[in-house]
């Protein structure tokens, strides 16, 4: 069984912590991986940065032109974490724009990630219905999760499509923004929050966007099997370095 | 069209052949669909088909004069027509479209608008659009054409607009597209985005595409006028993301005996690493909501083109040209800074009208490819070069 639905079978809320790989350093991604699992998080979400991130706020945009500068490809992300699954159990998913990973070759890559170990991919760019039509049998063949978005817009109808072609968990966007750009979840969120948590889905829901600290952590996963922390933690690593994440993942737990 | 002509109109699914689609995230899927469902339907309106007609009749002064430029002609020993959208209102046939995509918002109910511009002509048109229906526009720019197109952002902070600069990547256009795209993932129920080239996810290609084929459709009874055929032998047009060539194009992309040529930045060269010439140097990826021919590196990441006309500095081009491409339905040509600038003060000096550094590349053709002096050759030309004028002076030291 794909470790990402060994997981979300735990009986515990779960934390998702978002990287950009190559960020600050190009050779941080293995240390960064092994730390947040060492803490305590459930599940990694490895950023292969792009260079024009239509859905991210600036913080990552800039972690990922960093990124970029630092030299990090997909070639050399693979690269880096070739050995990974020698020391790493919690489940992987690399989250990218579509892209790079159409140069690279849709099947090559989804293969590269069957060796090293990838559990799925989170792809914003890729939208649910070219994702069935051309790609869900090379996912489905080499073992990847693709995890799909809804947001409060998202119509019942096309939630109900999403969750049919969904086979892990279904990323509940908090509410319609970029990345990093909002804090808190107010009374619109909550209302939101309940009524995806009445649909009954058949993939359990994590939240993301918004979540920076325990008390939103809490809150997101009152209705939600699990909460995803992306800018909030590459701010961390801006601020504190790679070297700190055990401060960050005990302030988000306890 | 015949039986055996390919379609190079969109499908319906959003389709050029391999290009095209709507590879968005799913935050702007309400907005992109709500407009995939209505914009054919609201087209085909007959009230807002007059609303479109009379105002680009009364505000914008079609139809736009389709010109023998008499001179030029004898010096390229051919028939030579210019399709004069630089005499729109707002100078170039940007204008065609953000008429038609504001009256589209109108009916979709939208109250604030959103655009990206690179050297400013589709945030004037737009911020014109948005004073002359009083609706809130918000402009977004790199920082950096910020700097170099100053009077185009003095226009549109006039015409009422906000300017917002973009600060991300590399600061110019493909930057101000992102923000653009960002903004309205973050305003999901109230805005509409005017896209200003024939780009994005579909529908707005297609979109584009109609609202500005109303250049094609001039000329199509305008040459029966001159030369007593509907269909000149050559039809010609500069191609950034390709709204002017789209249009210009389009009332002929399926008369056979019509030839089509697009033609493209090569900035200092097309080999020197500083060009726009997409189709020479880019391949299939995703920019910007839709899958068409793009300049990128090796691993996907997209890449800053360069031209000297900040209209043809964009690194993708429109996904029914790069289906044109593909199939050699037209020929693609490259002009380089040199021979666009050349042929611009060329056209001043021969004609009188001194044509925008975009419109002045598909006027450099005649220096490359040689026409048959029956041959009627209609060139778009797409601008005036009022907003060049630096760039004219500094070029030839003026």
């Amino acid at each position: 069984m794909n470790r990402i639905n060994q997981k979300l079978k735990e009986d515990k809320k779960l934390l998702s912590i978002y990287f950009t790989a190559g960020y600050p350093n190009i050779n941080d991604t293995v240390s960064i991986i092994q730390d947040l699992e060492k803490n305590g998080v459930d599940i990694i979400e490895i950023g292969l940065p792009f260079s024009d991130p239509l859905a991210d706020g600036p913080t990552i945009q800039a972690s990922s032109t960093l990124a970029l500068k630092n030299g990090m490809t997909t070639e050399v992300l693979f690269d880096q974490l070739k050995n990974i699954r020698k020391s790493v159990n919690i489940p992987l998913i690399i989250m990218g724009y579509f892209n790079p990973m159409f140069q690279y070759g849709v099947e090559a890559f989804c293969k590269k990630c069957q060796e090293i170990g990838i559990d799925g991919l989170i792809i914003p760019d890729l939208p649910v219905d070219v994702y069935h039509e051309k790609y869900q049998t090379i996912f489905e063949k080499y073992g990847l999760i693709n995890v799909f978005l809804i947001t409060p817009q998202t119509s019942d109808e096309r939630i109900r499509y999403i969750d049919s072609i969904s086979n892990g968990f279904i990323y509940m966007v908090s509410s319609a923004s970029t990345t990093g750009a909002k804090v808190g979840f107010g009374e619109e969120q909550t209302q939101y929050f309940e009524r995806i948590g009445n649909m009954n889905l058949n993939n359990p829901q994590i939240v993301g966007f918004g979540i920076s600290n325990n008390q939103t952590f809490t809150q997101a996963t009152q209705y939600a099997k699990g909460a995803i922390i992306g800018s909030a933690f590459v701010k961390h690593v801006t601020n504190e370095g790679a070297n700190s994440i055990d401060n960050f993942v005990n302030s988000i737990l306890n | 069209m015949t039986k055996n002509m390919k379609n190079y109109n969109v499908n319906e699914k959003g389709y050029y052949g391999e290009f095209g689609g709507a590879y968005i995230p799913e935050m702007l899927y309400p907005n992109v669909e709500e407009l995939r469902q209505n914009y054919l339907k609201v087209m085909a309106e007959p009230e807002f088909q007059k609303e479109f007609d009379q105002l680009l009749k009364d505000y914008v002064g079609r139809p736009s004069p389709l010109y023998f430029a008499k001179h030029l002609s004898e010096k390229y020993n051919t028939k030579i027509y210019l399709k004069r959208e630089d005499l729109n209102h707002t100078g170039a046939h940007k204008i065609n479209n953000t008429i038609g995509q504001i009256l589209m918002a109108k009916r979709l109910g939208k109250h604030r608008i959103i655009a990206e511009t690179g050297a400013g002509q589709h945030g004037v048109a737009t911020a014109t659009v948005c004073a002359l229906m009083g609706l809130e526009c918000i402009v977004y720019m790199g920082e950096i054409d910020i700097k170099r197109q100053a009077p185009n952002v003095a226009r549109m902070k006039m015409l009422g607009a906000t300017v917002i600069p973009a600060l991300s990547g590399s600061r110019t256009l493909k930057d101000a597209t992102n923000e653009a795209i960002r903004d309205w993932i973050n305003n999901p129920v109230n805005t509409h985005y005017i896209i200003g080239s024939a780009i994005g996810p579909h529908p707005y290609p297609d979109m584009v595409t109609k609202f500005q084929s109303v250049i094609s459709e001039e000329i199509k009874w305008q040459l029966k006028e001159h030369e007593g055929r509907e269909n000149p032998d050559y039809i010609v047009a500069c191609i950034g993301g390709g709204s002017n060539a789209a249009g210009t194009y389009y009332h002929y992309l399926h008369e056979e005996d019509v030839n089509i040529i697009a033609v493209e930045a090569a900035g200092l060269g097309i080999d020197s690493g500083e060009s726009a010439a997409t189709s020479v140097l880019g391949k299939a990826g995703i920019i910007h909501g839709c899958k068409t021919l793009l300049m990128q590196t090796n691993d996907g990441q997209i890449t800053e083109p360069y031209s000297i006309s900040a209209g043809l500095d964009y690194p993708g081009v429109g996904p029914m040209h790069a289906h044109l491409c593909k199939t050699g339905r037209a020929e693609f040509m490259a002009i380089t800074d040199d021979e666009a600038m050349k042929s611009g003060l060329e056209l001043c000096k021969l004609e009188g009208i001194i044509p925008a550094i975009e419109s002045a590349h598909a006027l450099a053709i005649f220096e490359q490819k040689i026409f048959k002096p029956d041959d009627v050759v209609v060139v778009s030309l797409s601008g005036r070069g009022d907003k060049d004028l630096n760039t004219y002076i500094n070029y030839f030291n003026l």
